[in-house]
């Protein structure tokens, strides 16, 4: 293999593996975290694109600051939400798929409704990197990176701070934790705004590279939920090895056989994985620990 | 926990095949789209509008779901060519009523109401649907109660149906303007990216035969899954292969994303195409330069010169001031009402039978796109194709047009003029080179 056939491997990879962690980390955490199976996870990203590409279009900010202004509002949309209707339905797993099932309709007719069936584009930034006969988008790198760090930033945030402490301690017992003085009604407040602001960065971050219209967050759907399966309960542990082990199936595949086989290879993958690893990798690893344990 | 654990990863896997399941309802939708379910046997026939009832006509277009993008603007060029009957006096001294909810870009639905449409509402005559698997899932129903249909989206072409008129430009029709266009101006090396789905392969068969009927060649192509939106590996493997030019029949929003990314990745390639612009406007929607040296075969853009067509956008955009854009298949709605109407004023009656038989007797219609006729055997248009070309600020511009015949049904033999068939004809049965 010409090592520039290599370059467009690698580059095809971090770009599936960009997609695949943001698709899923704001799912995860409201999963892994509390429970809640959010159906409409696509429509928090579709929050975080149309506010950013509106706000760029019609407000005239640069694009950085109405990425953060998609955020933002994503967050704000999601702490409302948490308030009004899903902090009814911790602990109630298929009655919180219902309602953010009926979430996710209303809000795609809605924006249908109010802004009509597509958003003017807004255009990628950055150009691209050449090598050979052949370039790469560089934005797509750039997202990438943003991937990593947000992996990174989750890990400090809930193994390394007081905040991911409490965090973690509602999770796994809330009557002790609220015994100890831990808030849990505000961690759960906190947690889910989190997961909103995930979601709302990467509808912001993918705005501008594909076509923005009601059905936008539908496209990230699948991948989520297949990594929060594949990855298993453990938000950071589990997501960035799903993410890193379907990226790498489905960017092989597609570079070899095109992108029919490239997405058909991941499912498979996902099929596979879930039938040897009920619990997910996080499980997996959980098994293994434990039984290294065991042994000693 | 761990208990809770379990259940919650139970829960979520059903969740995943909800998901799943929808997804196969979705691919099978395009896939065979044979959705007719056959009842409603009660061998009822069509052209039973008695006197007293007024004429009316089925409108099925998508204002939500997925093709409500292509779907709506049909939708309002129809409604707006039956105001403008009504307001001139009606069909044979009659208003046109129209029975028109909304299909919901869900082909479940479209067979639900094409059926209701035909018993319940008895409409006179009925237009329906955006995509090809939209058609072949309601043409069994159409057929059952040998309704005349007309179908006017740009399409893979092949159909041979008694009462069926697709009027809109078929892939021959279309690719016939644009890829032998391309070949003369950038060279013989062709690759095909489509959808992957019977529209998208077919295209890309008529791509090849018309290739080889001009010295050129398909050195690669690609069919890409309806839900595709990420295209870093699709340009490296054009890249590759370095051709002359590109034809592309992607088709939907995920797809669309493939411009952007073509553009920003710098590939300037130039790109032919039958299915960007004319319909889903792209040139106004996405930022520029996303487009640069895109070229499109079409019978009709909102763009196209000429006082008729730019007396009918003012028309147009003075019914419906929000309205996105006037698109091709909008185009073909207005003007087959009109076609329709003239029909019917030539038999002197709303009977489907007499209706049919004098749109076979043939008829000339002055539609925006140009003065256009009825090919009676085939039940297509001789369109006016042109190639839309988009420089590097999309502003559009037109090549030399061409009066362009639906031969390919007459290569097949089809004469419906003669003989009565309900098929679809594939470039496959006919041609080596696909």
């Amino acid at each position: 293999m010409d090592p520039y056939q290599l370059l467009n491997l690698l580059f095809q990879f971090l770009d599936s593996f960009a997609v695949i962690v943001l698709a899923a980390v704001g799912l995860a955490i409201i999963f892994g975290m509390m429970g809640i199976i959010n159906l409409a996870h696509g429509e928090f990203i579709l929050v975080g694109a149309y506010a950013t590409v509106l706000s760029y279009h019609r407000i005239g900010l640069p694009l950085v600051v109405a990425m953060l202004v998609g955020v933002a509002i994503t967050t704000v949309y999601g702490v409302v939400l948490e308030r009004l209707i899903v902090r009814h339905l911790y602990d109630r797993l298929l009655d919180s798929m219902v309602a953010t099932w009926g979430i996710s309709l209303i809000m795609i007719q809605g924006v249908r409704i109010l802004w009509g069936n597509s958003l003017d584009g807004v255009g990628t930034p950055f150009g691209s990197v050449s090598y050979g006969p052949y370039s790469y988008s560089t934005y797509r790198l750039v997202l990438a990176g943003i991937a990593v760090g947000v992996l990174i930033g989750l890990y400090v945030l809930f193994a390394r701070t007081d905040f991911g402490m409490r965090a973690r301690a509602t999770i796994q017992d809330k009557e002790t934790a609220r015994s100890m003085g831990v808030d849990t009604d505000r961690m759960y407040l906190s947690t889910f705004a989190i997961g909103s602001a995930l979601a709302g960065l990467t509808g912001a971050l993918y705005a501008p590279t594909r076509s923005v219209g009601p059905e936008f967050g539908q496209e990230y759907v699948v991948e989520a939920f297949v990594t929060v399966v594949v990855g298993g309960a453990s938000v950071i542990v589990g997501t960035s090895m799903a993410g890193g082990l379907l990226a790498l199936v489905k960017s092989g595949a597609t570079n070899q056989w095109g992108q029919f086989i490239g997405l058909a290879a991941m499912l498979v993958t996902a099929i596979v994985a879930i039938r040897l690893m009920p619990d997910g990798i996080t499980g997996l690893l959980e098994d293994w620990r434990r039984a290294r344990r065991e042994s000693e | 926990m761990s208990d809770r654990r379990l259940s919650r990863r139970r829960a979520l896997a059903t969740g995943l095949s909800g998901v799943g399941l929808a997804l196969a309802g979705c691919l099978a939708e395009e896939g065979d789209g044979n959705g007719g379910n056959g009842d409603g046997g009660n061998g009822e026939t069509t052209g039973t509008t008695g006197g007293d009832d007024a004429p009316k006509i089925a409108v099925l277009e998508d204002r939500s779901g997925n093709f409500a993008l292509n779907g709506t603007a049909k939708w309002q060029a129809s409604l707006l060519a039956v105001e403008e009957i009504n307001a001139d006096g009606g069909v044979l001294g009659e208003e046109i009523e129209v029975y028109d909810p909304d299909p919901q870009s869900d082909n479940q639905r479209y067979v639900e109401l094409t059926q209701e449409a035909i018993v319940d509402e008895e409409v006179d005559a009925l237009w329906a649907g955006y995509s090809s698997a939209t058609r072949e899932a309601i043409r069994p129903t159409v057929n059952q109660h040998d309704q005349l249909y007309f179908y006017t989206t740009q399409y893979e072409g092949g159909v041979c149906d008694e009462t069926t008129f697709a009027v809109g430009a078929t892939a021959r029709q279309q690719l016939g303007a644009v890829v032998p266009y391309l070949i003369e101006e950038y060279g013989p090396r062709i690759y095909t990216v489509a959808a992957d789905y019977n529209f998208g392969q077919l295209s890309g068969d008529w791509v090849r035969i018309l290739a080889e009927e001009h010295d050129a060649e398909v050195v690669d192509e690609e069919y890409i899954p309806l839900d595709v939106s990420d295209f870093g590996s699709t340009i490296n493997n054009i890249q590759g292969e370095d051709p002359d030019f590109i034809m592309s029949m992607l088709v939907g929003e995920s797809h669309t994303a493939f411009y952007e990314q073509r553009a920003n990745t710098g590939l300037d390639i130039p790109i032919g195409s039958s299915t960007t612009m004319a319909q889903g406007y792209e040139h106004r929607r996405l930022d520029p330069p996303a487009l640069t040296d895109m070229y499109v075969g079409v019978n009709y853009m909102e763009e196209i010169t000429g006082e008729r067509n730019e007396d009918f956008v003012d028309r147009f955009y003075e019914e419906w001031p929000d309205a996105e854009y006037l698109n091709q298949e909008a185009q073909n709605n207005y003007f087959s009402v009109y076609m329709w109407k003239e029909a019917v004023e030539r038999a002197g009656t709303f009977d489907q039978e007499a209706v049919i038989e004098e749109l076979e007797a043939g008829i000339e219609v002055e539609a925006p796109e140009g003065d256009i006729e009825l090919d009676p055997a085939t039940h297509h248009m001789t369109h006016h194709m042109r190639v839309g070309h988009a420089d590097e600020n999309h502003e559009v511009t037109f090549s030399e047009e061409q009066y362009i015949e639906p031969s390919f049904l007459h290569e097949v033999g089809c004469d419906l003029t003669e003989e009565s068939e309900q098929t679809q004809y594939e470039p496959g049965e006919y041609y080596d080179e696909a």
